[in-house]
């Protein structure tokens, strides 16, 4: 039987690694992850798990603890935001390309400066590109069950890539909301015993890892950890569909909400959704053919799927919860735009950067959007494709 | 060396083939990267002026003084730099410090 309770998006995940119970965690407390391993630390005291707990002096020393335990054999979980997550950025890669299984929870928070500590997705979203799979995650319930998944997906023989768990800070990090819990047992026999390919512990086959590269070999390396990151495509399916079968809880690359004879869409990560799903609600009962796609997995980004959810709409809008400084517009905008290339008839297609900085973003900002989209369907003339919500001119 | 697949890793492998991360299966696997090509400066060994006192031999950063039955041989030029501190550590002029030519 599930369990039933209340908890806020960093106990849930909290409490994800206390039912994995990993060998290694190794973490360096930034707001608003701090509570995961603070949780967590209690675990640990309390010795409800048999974790080793490695508190070190930043997160560049994490990630790279994170790195030479999971070498070793280990399964091993960090959790981080913002500036903690940049700090690791050479780490990242590392992790990354030595296909090390680490699964870290990024509660996603603005990166300086100026100093700011609420939500955005700048922490992450850079970080798109370093060879780590992201799920992204609309609440609590999401987080739990995607940092679950995270475990069997990067684990994966023919994947072997570290997984981002990502969720806002403290929109869904700090606010509790009911949750549905799997049992310990059940837990425990989702993720299994980590049996790594290769491990430095391992006594019978002496490796040692991390080595350099020259051009004769690094390009290999690299086309090879491409095809892994393709991989995890299929797995991320196969791993959703088990998951489903022990909670009923449905999950996939993207969530299409009421996408059935749309015209119109927006497309969003983490807990906007929900706000926007309120807002769909609303314009449908009022007659709109409005919808919605929430993008769950970012990397690998599923790009068939997304141009052929998006195929039949005549108004698109995506939304982009950090800048990128391209001048054309935020990352998730320039992804989708391309994904829809393919097509003969492609549908009008613009981006909103918002909630930069933790901005709130209600369900009447939303509608907004979906407004302008209107005006684009009717008059077929996108305007200014790279726009700004609820900023002050 | 091999990969765990048991396939001779060398400038033909293709990426299907290539093990994972480029870990290292085999001890002593440095000997199989020549670095010699990266010298520009070539040490000389002038047999007629050693006395096989031995000192240029433990400062080579990169084994390339063989030493075999307390004699040092002639340089590894396969994995020899050209760093030329064995030039420096000789006390008898035994190493002629010149140019690489190619």
């Amino acid at each position: 039987m599930a369990i039933r309770e209340r908890l806020s998006g960093n106990e849930a995940i909290a409490y994800a690694m206390k039912q994995i119970n990993p060998d290694v965690v190794a973490a360096f407390p930034i707001t608003p992850s701090t509570e995961i391993p603070q949780y967590f630390s209690q675990y640990v005291a309390d010795q409800a798990v048999d974790t080793g707990l490695i508190l070190v002096e930043s997160e560049h020393s994490a990630m790279s603890a994170c790195i030479g335990s999971q070498s070793a054999g280990a399964r091993t979980m960090t959790a981080t935001s913002s500036c903690g997550l940049a700090l690791m950025w050479e780490m990242l890669y590392v992790a990354a390309s030595n296909r090390l299984p680490v699964t870290m929870a990024v509660v996603n928070r603005a990166l300086s400066g100026p100093i700011n500590i609420h939500a955005d997705h700048s922490d992450s979203m850079g970080a798109r590109d370093a060879g780590w799979i992201q799920l992204y995650s609309e609440n609590n319930q999401e987080a739990y069950d995607n940092f679950i998944q995270a475990v069997r997906i990067g684990e994966h023989a023919q994947v072997q890539l570290p997984v981002m768990v990502c969720q806002d800070g403290f929109i869904t990090s700090h606010s509790i909301e009911n949750i549905e819990l799997m049992e310990d047992e059940v837990v425990k026999n989702f993720v299994g015993q980590y049996e790594p390919v290769t491990s430095l512990l391992n006594p019978h086959e002496a490796i040692a890892i991390g080595p350099y590269d020259s051009a004769a070999y690094y390009m290999e390396h690299k086309r090879q950890q491409a095809e892994a990151m393709k991989n995890a495509c299929q797995v991320a399916k196969e791993v959703a569909t088990d998951f489903e079968a022990l909670t009923g809880r449905r999950y996939d690359y993207f969530e299409a909400y009421r996408m059935e004879d749309t015209e119109t869409a927006i497309v969003v990560l983490n807990s906007t959704a929900g706000t926007a799903k309120s807002t769909v609600d609303t314009l449908r009962a009022a007659g709109k053919k409005v919808g919605l796609l929430k993008i769950r997995m970012f990397r690998p980004f599923p790009q068939e799927e997304i141009c052929q959810a998006l195929a039949h709409l005549k108004a698109v809008a995506v939304m982009d919860r950090s800048e990128g400084f391209s001048a054309a517009g935020g990352p998730v905008f320039a992804e989708v735009r391309s994904a829809l290339y393919p097509l003969e008839q492609r549908p009008q297609i613009i981006n909103y950067i918002y909630g930069l900085g933790g901005r709130d973003v209600t369900t009447q900002h939303i509608e907004m959007v979906y407004e302008s989209l209107f005006d684009i369907m009717e008059t077929n003339d996108p305007g200014e494709v790279y726009r700004y919500l609820s900023v002050r001119e | 060396m091999k990969t765990k697949a048991g396939i001779e890793i060398n400038e033909q492998i293709g990426w299907k083939a290539i093990s994972p991360g480029g870990i290292v299966t085999e001890a002593g696997s440095a000997q199989h990267f020549k670095t010699g090509d990266w010298r520009t400066m070539r040490p000389v060994w002038l047999q007629e002026k050693c006395r096989q006192c031995l000192l240029c031999a433990p400062t080579c950063p990169d084994s390339s003084i063989p030493v075999v039955e307390r004699k040092r041989e002639k340089f590894d030029y396969d994995h020899c730099k050209g760093c030329g501190i064995c030039v420096k550590a000789c006390p008898f002029e035994a190493i002629e410090w010149t140019k690489e030519i190619k």
